[in-house]
């Protein structure tokens, strides 16, 4: 009996416990952590996306368009060029507008402004947004990841 | 009458019905002119009775989804009997509740009521506070309406500026990189199941250290108590009922001449609309994110804004550990200041985020 309580025994019990404690904490920590964890979709990416033809688009108008799970902003300048910009502000996540009225691309969250070329110019936004790069082929419009 | 006193002797035999009595007749309140800030807490808890109530029968007809969230609140609102009731009580004493908890945080402050013993009381009181603040912002995008959709989308971002962890939380908080049905799901599972599993074990913890403790008496206050201590049992527990009589018939009214609105349905593809605001308790932090320029010393206007407020509400969390004074007993005006300035900024702007609206 005496032989159960000798330091050295309860050492070893106590490090198998506490290693054993460890290992079911871990073994139930891990999969609850992967499991919060998202999976990546396939699909979800996208790298290019059609948007019609050409002539849909008005001179000096610009179009929200979907970039797979991202919104887009299609501008159309009053000479018929096209660029193409991620319509997410670059502050905290909002989906800005084109404001014909003031000229410039805006956020109605925060009151960022940029200007027609994506350029922050006022307010909060710390970026410019994001460009995508345009094709026009065959009179349709085809907008890719730069 | 028989019937109830057998039953009575019944229970008393098992449960020891009378040293329950015994103990809430020895139970009393401390009488003095800031015993008004008592009543707040009560009123907190009966809110939150409210919200547990409306929100379950809320569950009979709500359907989480992006297909489904938005039409399902509105045929709750359009063809359920009372459904409109429902959603309005529910939504109103959300905003009520968290009025509420402020008053009862900030009169606890500045009453230092947060001193030793009371610490516990404090930091789980301030938990709760800041869970309250977070059932609010799960609950605004469940009817998946426009407003809330931009809401969550900046909400969710800002947890995502935070430093080497953002974007971790980002994904765990939206289920990917974006606010979709995923999201919505997340954050019903969140406002029905984990919060509240959260929120009733930090209450028991309050509740059982207020009722073990008892009644902080503000110091300066103690010896030269103006008036006898108030019998909890009938006399403050009364007051406590009128009050909550009284509030019920404030958010009745609220709710039934004030319904809440339904907006109009979240499309993640168009441009967030003019005059976007978040809920008036996050008016301020909205206020102060908006006037930060792009880049705050060497770091971007929204991180820097994350990390102060971030701070700030940890400190507050802890304040009766710095505030030595109190913990002696002495007075102290510098932790009432900081109160004042807390109280003032939050006002001030509250008060510029709904003028420039």
């Amino acid at each position: 009996m005496s032989d159960s309580t000798s330091p050295s025994k309860r050492r070893t019990l106590q490090m198998l416990l506490s290693a054993g404690g460890t290992a079911l904490l871990a073994a139930i920590a891990y999969p609850v952590i992967a499991y919060l964890k998202p999976p990546k979709l396939s699909g979800q990416s996208v790298s290019s996306v059609g948007l019609g033809a050409v002539d849909e688009y008005a001179p000096a108008s610009a179009t929200l368009f979907r970039f797979g799970e991202k919104p887009g902003l299609l501008m159309r300048y009053q000479d018929g060029s096209f660029r193409a910009f991620s319509a997410t502000c670059t502050h905290l996540d909002c989906t800005v507008q084109y404001r014909e009225d003031m000229g410039i691309i805006w956020c109605a969250c925060h009151n960022g402004k940029y200007d027609l070329e994506g350029r922050n110019i006022e307010g909060p936004p710390p970026k410019p947004l994001d460009e995508f790069t345009v094709i026009v082929k065959d009179g349709e419009v085809h907008v890719t990841e730069s | 009458m028989e019937l109830f006193t057998s039953l009575r002797g019944w229970l008393d035999e098992r449960v020891d019905l009378e040293g329950l009595a015994a103990l809430a007749r020895k139970k009393t309140v401390p009488s003095h002119r800031h015993s008004i800030w008592y009543y707040f807490g009560g009123v907190t808890l009966f809110l939150f009775i409210i919200q547990v109530c409306s929100g379950i029968l809320l569950l009979f007809y709500y359907r989480p989804g992006e297909d489904t969230a938005f039409e399902s609140i509105r045929f709750l609102m359009s063809k359920v009997q009372f459904g409109w009731l429902m959603r309005s009580i529910h939504s109103w004493s959300a905003n009520l509740m968290v009025l509420a908890a402020a008053i009862h945080m900030f009169s606890v402050f500045l009453t230092k009521a947060y001193r030793k013993p009371r610490e516990i009381t404090w930091v789980s009181g301030v938990l709760l506070f800041y869970l309250t603040l977070a059932f609010g912002f799960s609950g605004y995008l469940l009817p998946w309406n426009e407003l809330a959709f931009f809401a969550t989308k900046v909400g969710t971002d800002i947890a995502g500026s935070v430093p080497f962890v953002g974007g971790a939380m980002l994904e765990l908080l939206r289920g990917g990189e974006q606010v979709t049905g995923a999201t919505l799901s997340r954050f019903f599972g969140f406002h029905v199941a984990l919060f509240p599993a959260i929120f009733t074990v930090l209450l028991a913890v309050h509740l059982i250290m207020v009722q073990r403790q008892g009644m902080s008496t503000p110091i300066g206050h103690e010896k030269s108590s103006e008036e006898t201590p108030m019998p909890f049992f009938p006399n403050f527990v009364l007051r406590d009922v009128l009050l909550w009589l009284i509030v019920l018939n404030i958010l009745a009214v609220l709710a039934v001449f004030f319904p809440w609105e339904l907006g109009v349905k979240a499309d993640p593809f168009a441009a967030a609309p003019a005059g976007i605001t978040p809920e008036w308790y996050f008016l301020f932090m909205f206020q102060v994110l908006k006037l930060l320029p792009s880049h705050v010393l060497f770091l971007e206007g929204e991180v820097f804004g994350v990390l102060v407020f971030g701070i700030a509400m940890a400190l507050w969390t802890v304040i009766p550990f710095f505030d030595r004074k109190s913990q002696r007993g002495q007075q102290g005006r510098f932790f009432t200041y900081v109160g004042i300035a807390v109280i003032v900024f939050i006002l001030f702007f509250t008060i510029l985020g709904w003028v420039m609206l």
